[in-house]
This record gives C-alpha cells, structure tokens and sequence, in this order.
C-alpha cells in the first residue's frame, strides 16, 4: 500500500467523520419516520376509545380478590350464596356467612357502611345511605321506584328487563329471572378445600393438628390423605387438572425437543460437507431443512391438529418438526466445524465408518449439540404453552379458556404464576444439566 | 540409605486400570441413555394416551388436511391471486407487528443490558433489579400478555406488539449483557479522563463496540417475531394468523384462501430469514473496518 500524505490522511478522516455523523442522524429519522407511519396504521390515537378502563379495573381488582354472590331466583324464590356465582361452590345452610340473614319471608344482605339488599319475594331492595331504598319490582317489567325524584342517578343502569345498581360496597343486579347481589372479599378463597370438604372452613393451624393426630374426618382414609384429596379434586381450583396441564406442556417441550434432536442429528451428518462429498444428497437435505424452518411451527400445528386430534402429542410432534429443521442447520455447521484428525486417528485403528462417527466425531460435537438443545428446551416450553392453546392441551388452554370467560381473572393470575413458574424451572434445569454434562462440574 | 522406590507400574496394570475405566463410564453412559430412552417412551406414551386421536391412525390421515387444501387450491387456482391481494393489508401488519416490536423490544433490551452490567450501569446498585427484570421478561410467554391485553383494549396489532416487545426486551436484554460483560472498559477510562459524562462515555465508549453485535441479535430477533407475531394473530391479535384461523374454521370451501395465505406466510418467512442472514453476514464480514 502506498503512503497516504499527511493531508489526504486528515481529509479522508473528515469525511469518515461526517459520513459517520450522517449516519448517526439518519437511523434514527428513519426509525421516528417508520414509528410514525405505525403510529397511525396502528390507530393508536383511537385505541384510547376502544379500550376499556373498566375492564383493566375489574381485571385487576379479580386478580387478588373474590366475589360472594347472594343470588334469588326470581320464580321460584329460592336464595343459594355461593362463591363468584360458580354452581360447583355454594354454601350449604350452615355454611352461610353471616352478613346474609335468609328467613322464610326475606333475605337481607349487609354490604357494609349500612348498605343492604333485601330480597322479599318480588320486592328487592337495595337501601343506600344518604340517598334512600332503591326498590325494584319484578313483574312482567321491572318497576324501579327511587327515593328522589329527578335523573337517574349514574350508579344506576336501568331498562325494563335489567337493573343495576353499582357501589363501591357491592353490585345488586336485577333481571326477570333471578336477582344477584355480590360483595368482594379479599384473597382467593376455596383454594386448597372446596365446600364439600369436611376441612372446609378450617384454618392452616386446625388442619395440621387434625392431619397430626385428630379424629378421621372420613372414616375411609386416614387425615393426611383425605387432605391430599381434597385438594387434588377441588372442584374450584382443580388442582389435580392444572398439575396434569402442567405436566402435559413440560411433556411437549421435552418430546419435541428431544425428539427432534434425535431425528435431526443422523441427517446432519447428510448435510455437513465433510461428512457427504455428494453434493446433491447435501442440498437435497439442506432444502428440507430450510422448508421445514420456513413452515412455521403455526402452520405444522393447524395440520398435525387435523390429523391428530387435540392433545399433548399434537403438541409434541408439532415442536418436533419445526425443531429439526433448525437443529439439522445448526448440527451440520458443528460437525463441519469437526477437527478430522481425531477421526483420521480412529480410522488408523482399523475402525469402520460407524466407529469413526462414534469415537472420532461425537465425542467433539456433544457438548456444542447438547448446549444447543437444553436452550431449545427452555424457549420451547415457551411455545408449548401458546401451541398448547391451538391443539388444545395443557396450560395454554386452560389460561385461553380462563380468559374466554372473562369472569375468573384470580385464575387467570394463577395459571399466569404457574406458567411464569414453569419456564423459570425449565430455564434453571436446563442450566444446571448444561453445567453438570458439559463443564463436569 | 536406601530410599524405596514405588514399583514401576508395569504395562499390563495400566491398561487393566485403563479398560476397567473405560468400561464404568460405558457402562454409566449406557445406562443414562436407557434412563433416557425409558422416560421418552414413557413421556410418548402418556402424551399419546391424553391425545384425542392416536399415533398410528394419525399418522395415515396426516396428508388428508393438506391434499384437501392442496386439491381445493387446485380447483380454484384462478382466485388465488385474488385471495392473496385480499390479505396482503393483514400480511404488512403482521410484518409491522413483528418490525415494531423488535424495535421497541430491542430499544428496551439495550436500556436494561446496560442497567443490568457491572461497570457500565449508572445506578449500580439497581443492577440485580434490572437483571430480574429481565427474566422475569423473559419468562411470560407471548401469548399471556397479548391474550389479557386484548380484553382491556380490544382485538389489534397494539396488544400483539406490546406482549412480543416485552418478551423480547427480556431476551435482548440478557444477551445484549453478555454482549456488554466483554466490552474493553479501556475507552471508557480514557473518556473518564477527560471528563466525559456517563451518556458521553456510553455512547461514545460503549456502543462503537457493541453495536454490530446488537444488530445481529437484533435481527435473528426479527425472524423469531415474524412467526410470533402470526401466531398471536391466530389467537385474535389480527394479522395474517387472524385472516388464517377464520377461513381455517369456515372449513371447506374456503382452504384455496387458506392455502394463499399458507403461501404468503411460508414466503414471508423464507424472505424475512434470507434478508435477515444477508445482512447478518455483511455485519460479521463487515465493510471497510
């Protein structure tokens, strides 16, 4: 190379420098530009109409606590108290709480600060302090009386088939079939004894005891296994399902990891250039591998659901396929990064070509390999969870159905923490196998 | 005085020990592997048993799905261009939906890998808050977020974009750190020494060094989002995956628009990668140094 003088040296310096200057400026105009245009595809001024406030509050505040409905059928007279309304969970007499008083003429309900709903027969009541009884009768339409005259005041919504009354103390609802009062109470309840267990009610300290050397509460099994069940079969919680929901992702991303390395690894021998000197068996090969990336994991889920029905192993075969395309490319670029003078040794000894891969190859490839499939097995149990919600198995679809119902967001949060939980388990195993089985430590 | 020598290990002993050695770790490793192989079938078989439909019919039905879409396609060749210029508008959002939140992720990423490193953060005793932070990111899936996003704000691209932003943010965040554990802290100093502020040093110090690695991460991220982002489409976050999953459940009669958007899809992807590894390689390979 020729000697640059000193002042071509300075000049192009400057011009590096203010081409390096142009480029500062310009990426970042061009990101605001692109950030703009979606500002406005996107239609984010509208979403501030769209979204709806009440949701985000009543999402958060269902999260962390429950709803004890008093409810009243509006044809036969019949109350039942029950939690967040659920057919599964309704008090039985002894079991009311006793701010609902039931007697054969009425049913008054106290939701704190001197609000009450009284229910008698056609006659519902919602007295609030400071403004007066709010009286709905249930007819052939409903008739709402209010204490003053004037507007309807807007912690009411009312038509002729529906009537609602919304205070921070509770929520009285009125419709020609049945009328509903709930009041939230913190925390989740029923979450380790529905209300058909015997230890329903009961605090930590009183099932510890009783597990510990109480009376059997079921003559057929003894304390510490009747607590077992009934917190498997809690009919709120389900916690038997959600451990097997659990399991059933953990289970898919581990088939699907695994057996995709399994499948992948013999082809990417077929695919490494030093391995296969015929070069049409390599493209061939490669080109599936690319057409089996490029076919996203989506497209493999839709057509493997048809033929297999929803469950965990759609969900698994669906992992699988996806995961050998990209384990085949990243296997083939390790083996042709392979050093050939081990294999050449081992070939010295007389061995045959399956020898050769096994004590000339693998030992320098596994560690690499091994790393990059514990890795996939972390993001996996990721995509578990989301292609579970398509094929409709494990934790994914009890989080979609929960979510479907937009009613149960405390078990929406759970399944959430459990998910979270997962993952971070998965992401701490397969860090420690990587350390033991690769660094030997 | 006569020191005692140990016995000269004779030949024949070494490689008894030798063999004896070799044997153990065979046998150890064999038996890792039949732990393995019994937990995978095990793990098939339960998997198999909680499915709806079994293995072995499944697999004879497999190309039923696709030789209905394919013949379907084939009968109605002529709509096909129709059908994809239909959803060309839902296939730019989702390519939108995955390029915004790559940014948006990524920007996110480099301010949490920078909080997040020992010697370049500007609060260090936030460091482990930034490092949970991101791990916890991380660890939600995608489909969590967009799934509660979408009942507050209603179906869209913004929910989809902000649940793929915050897994990536996470994921970027962790690898742009292990980026930032090796940057050369030289330049720093020297900055330090003529009085240059925390932002001078970091952005004149610390981001020449790292920044064709964070492009590189950034862009393999795209790839990934791009199929996240159709996914998400396909659970109501609009989008090709939307425009997928509504002919998919009219069912036959509409799979030749099913396999149009197939096409763009697979297409899409194909594109995204070989531009993505195209510029990936002219980072690494870079220009004029």
């Amino acid at each position: 190379m020729a000697m640059l003088d000193h002042a071509d040296l300075r000049e192009a310096t400057i011009k590096g420098f203010a081409r390096k200057r142009a480029i500062a400026l310009a990426v970042p105009a061009v990101l605001l530009v692109y950030l703009g245009y979606i500002f406005v595809a996107f239609d984010v001024p509208g979403l501030a109409q769209r979204a709806n406030m009440d949701n985000a509050v009543i999402l958060l505040s269902d999260a962390v606590s429950h709803k004890i409905h008093v409810t009243q059928d509006n044809r036969s007279f019949e109350t039942n108290v029950s939690v967040e309304g659920s057919r599964r969970a309704i008090y039985s007499d002894v079991q009311i709480p006793d701010w609902v008083a039931i007697s054969d003429e009425r049913v008054v309900v106290d939701l704190t600060n001197g609000h009450t709903v009284t229910y008698e027969g056609p006659v519902i009541t919602y007295d609030l302090p400071g403004y007066g009884p709010i009286r709905v009768t249930v007819g052939e339409a409903l008739a709402l009386e209010l204490p003053q005259a004037g507007p309807v005041p807007d912690f009411i919504n009312a038509s002729d088939s529906r009537v609602a009354v919304a205070t921070p103390e509770g929520r009285l609802t009125v419709t020609r079939s049945r009328a509903d009062t709930f009041r939230y109470f913190f925390g989740w309840e029923l979450f380790f004894f529905d209300l058909n267990s015997q230890y329903s009610g009961m605090g930590t300290g009183a099932v510890m005891a009783s597990v510990l050397g109480g009376e059997r509460l079921y003559p057929d099994l003894p304390n510490w296994q009747s607590v077992v069940r009934d917190v498997w079969y809690n009919s709120v919680w389900r916690h038997g399902d959600v451990v097997w929901a659990i399991g059933e992702t953990a289970l898919m991303a581990f088939l699907g990891t695994f057996g995709a390395a399994a499948i992948a690894l013999p082809l990417a021998f077929l695919a490494a250039q030093n391995f296969t000197p015929a070069q049409s068996i390599r493209f061939a090969v490669r080109r599936v591998f690319d057409f089996v990336r490029g076919v996203d994991a989506l497209i493999f889920t839709i057509i493997l659901s048809r033929a297999f029905g929803p469950g965990p192993m759609t969900g698994a075969l669906a992992i699988l396929i996806t995961d050998t395309g990209g384990f085949g490319k990243l296997f083939s670029e390790a083996l042709e990064n392979t050093d050939q003078k081990q294999v050449e040794g081992v070939q010295s000894t007389g061995a045959n070509a399956l020898q050769r891969y096994r004590f000339g190859v693998i030992p320098q490839v596994m560690p690499v390999l091994l790393s990059q499939v514990l890795y996939f097995l972390e993001s996996n149990t990721r995509s578990a969870t989301i292609i579970g919600a398509i094929v409709g198995g494990g934790i994914g679809l009890m989080l979609t159905q929960a979510i479907q119902t937009t009613q149960d967001w405390e078990k929406v949060t759970y399944y959430m923490i459990l998910i979270v939980l997962l993952v971070i388990a998965m992401d701490a195993l397969s860090g420690w196998l990587r350390r033991k089985l690769i660094k030997g430590e | 005085m006569a020191t005692v020598l140990p016995a000269e290990p004779r030949i024949s002993d070494i490689r008894d020990d030798y063999l004896a050695l070799t044997r153990r770790k065979r046998m150890y490793g064999g038996l890792l592997l039949l732990a393995f192989i019994v937990t995978f079938v095990a793990g098939f078989q339960i998997a198999e048993e909680r499915n709806a439909g079994g293995f072995a019919e499944g697999i004879s039905r497999i190309f039923d799905f696709p030789h209905d879409l394919i013949s379907e396609a084939w009968r109605n060749a002529a709509n096909m261009p129709g059908h994809a210029t239909a959803a060309f508008p839902a296939l730019i959002e989702t390519v939108n939906i995955a390029m915004v939140s790559t940014i948006l992720g990524c920007l996110l990423g480099t301010a949490l890998a920078l909080a997040g490193t020992r010697g370049l953060a500007y609060w260090p005793r936030l460091i482990p808050v930034a490092r949970r932070t991101s791990d916890v990111f991380r660890a939600v899936p995608e489909i969590v977020i967009a799934l509660v996003l979408i009942f507050i704000m209603g179906g869209g691209p913004v929910p989809a974009v902000i649940a793929i932003a915050i897994h990536t943010a996470g994921a970027q965040g962790k690898l742009f750190s292990e980026v930032n554990e090796n940057v050369d802290l030289k330049p720093l100093d020297g900055l330090a020494s003529v009085g240059a502020t925390w932002w001078q040093r970091t952005w004149l110090g610390v981001f020449p060094q790292v920044l064709p690695n964070y492009l590189s991460y950034s862009l393999l991220r795209l790839e990934v989002n791009i199929r996240a982002s159709a996914i998400l489409g396909f659970v109501g976050a609009g989008g090709i995956g939307y425009e997928l999953r509504n002919a998919m459940t009219f069912g036959q009669g509409k799979f030749d628009q099913a396999a149009a958007i197939f096409l763009m899809l697979f297409a899409t992807i194909v594109i995204v990668d070989q531009i993505s590894s195209w510029m990936r390689n002219s980072l690494t390979q870079g220009r004029a140094a």
